[in-house]
């Protein structure tokens, strides 16, 4: 599998000179199988460019929506397969309690906020998640509710050759006197077990997560005790927090490395940025 | 190791352990999964000495009764009703805490109903009467 990160910011897009190297983008991530399959990791602003870049041959996309803060769902409106009627849109999401994903998608793909009615765009299939594990091309997904505000799920994704964890928004720390817990009782821990690559939530410092507690997110340390946690072979710290310049998360991510001496590869989560860890 | 707990559970547990009101967490089939430091002055043991217990076993070890000493079958208490019937409960009854001492506890129990129509246990809320 190809990944690429195409939005690596959290809660809202911060473009600018000093946020140039890890982008300004919310969360987007693409991955391509081997046999062409492409799956689209949330809608955050980086899915405009990545819409603009898809072959023009392709005829099936895969959208795996986490849950619908505005900041995974705001690129929607741009993607412009959404209004190719030769392409099928298949959207992946969760339900409230209370509300189908398509209501829930509404709320956004209708006026006031957008001027499209969701109800035009054609060749959109809606699953809802979490749901049983299921196939797409060479692809073996597995999905879970995670610990987030609001109904918010994660994937693995497993190929013949590889595994992807993708947890952008995930706050395993929530509650817990000590972290991390032991695995059982460890939010996301399942999905991540063993991962060749984790894209993990660390949008915080540890001393902004003090006054931020229950807000949904890890700070990076957490995420780092949480990858260990899980054994994955390489971590991507991932959505980060608007204020966090360029070198703020180089810093951050330097102490992390230092105090947790991992033994997994760090692979900064940078907007652009490309792995295969086939 | 048993396989990870769902997020429900798991916010449940987080829940129960910062509250100072003894909570009892089991997951479907009636396994004691998680019971907090309040409820560990009442039953008499720490959890991390009991573990995980099935409902055979803590339906029983507390020997509960009625206020007259009858022993309460299973199937009588608030989270086995709770988890068999899916439906609130509430009594009160007397344990024999793992301490020795007995005594007398009111509980409610609820079953635990996550999204898409997934059972995924039931909690039950338990207070030390002391009349």
């Amino acid at each position: 599998m190809k990944i690429t990160l195409w939005g690596t910011r959290g809660s809202l897009a911060s473009p600018g000179p000093d946020t140039a190297r890890y982008g300004g983008n919310t969360s987007c991530v693409e991955v391509t199988g081997k046999d062409g399959t492409v799956l689209i990791l949330d809608a955050g602003t980086g899915l405009r460019g990545l819409g603009l870049s898809l072959s023009r041959s392709l005829r099936r996309v895969d959208l795996l929506l986490t849950h619908l803060h505005m900041d995974h769902i705001q690129g929607l409106g741009f993607f412009g397969a959404l209004r190719n009627p030769e392409i099928e849109v298949h959207i992946w999401g969760p339900a409230s309690t209370t509300l189908d994903l398509r209501s829930r998608l509404t709320r956004y793909l209708s006026p006031p906020l957008f001027p499209v009615h969701f109800r035009d765009l054609p060749n959109t299939i809606l699953h809802e998640v979490p749901c049983d594990d299921f196939e797409i091309g060479e692809f073996h997904i597995s999905t879970a509710l995670v610990c987030h505000p609001d109904s918010t799920v994660g994937y693995r994704i497993d190929s013949p050759q590889a595994s992807l964890t993708y947890l952008p928004d995930h706050e395993p720390a929530l509650g817990a006197k000590k972290f991390p817990l032991s695995p059982d009782w460890t939010s996301g821990y399942e999905l991540a077990a063993g991962s060749d690559i984790l894209i993990h939530d660390s949008q915080f410092s540890e001393d902004e997560y003090q006054t931020r507690v229950g807000w949904g997110h890890s700070s990076l340390v957490q995420a780092f005790e949480f990858a260990e946690l899980a054994g994955v072979k390489s971590f991507v710290p991932f959505h980060h927090d608007p204020s966090h310049t360029d070198d703020i998360l180089d810093d951050l991510i330097d102490a992390s490395i230092d105090l947790a001496q991992p033994r997994f590869d760090v692979m900064p989560g940078m907007e652009g940025a490309t792995f295969e860890p086939d | 190791m048993s396989s990870q707990k769902e997020i429900e559970l798991i916010l449940a547990r987080q829940l129960a352990s910062h509250l100072a009101m003894p909570i009892f967490i089991v997951d479907p089939p009636g396994n004691l999964i998680y019971y907090n430091e309040p409820a560990e002055v009442i039953l008499g043991r720490r959890f991390e000495e009991t573990g995980e217990m099935p409902v055979e076993q803590w339906s029983t070890v507390f020997n509960p009764t009625d206020e007259n000493g009858k022993p309460l079958a299973p199937e009588s208490l608030p989270l086995v009703i709770a988890l068999r019937k899916h439906c609130p409960a509430h009594r009160d009854m007397w344990i024999d805490g793992l301490d020795g001492v007995r005594r007398r506890i009111e509980v409610t129990a609820f079953p635990i109903d996550g999204q898409a129509e997934r059972y995924l246990g039931a909690l039950a809320i338990f207070w030390e009467s002391k009349e």
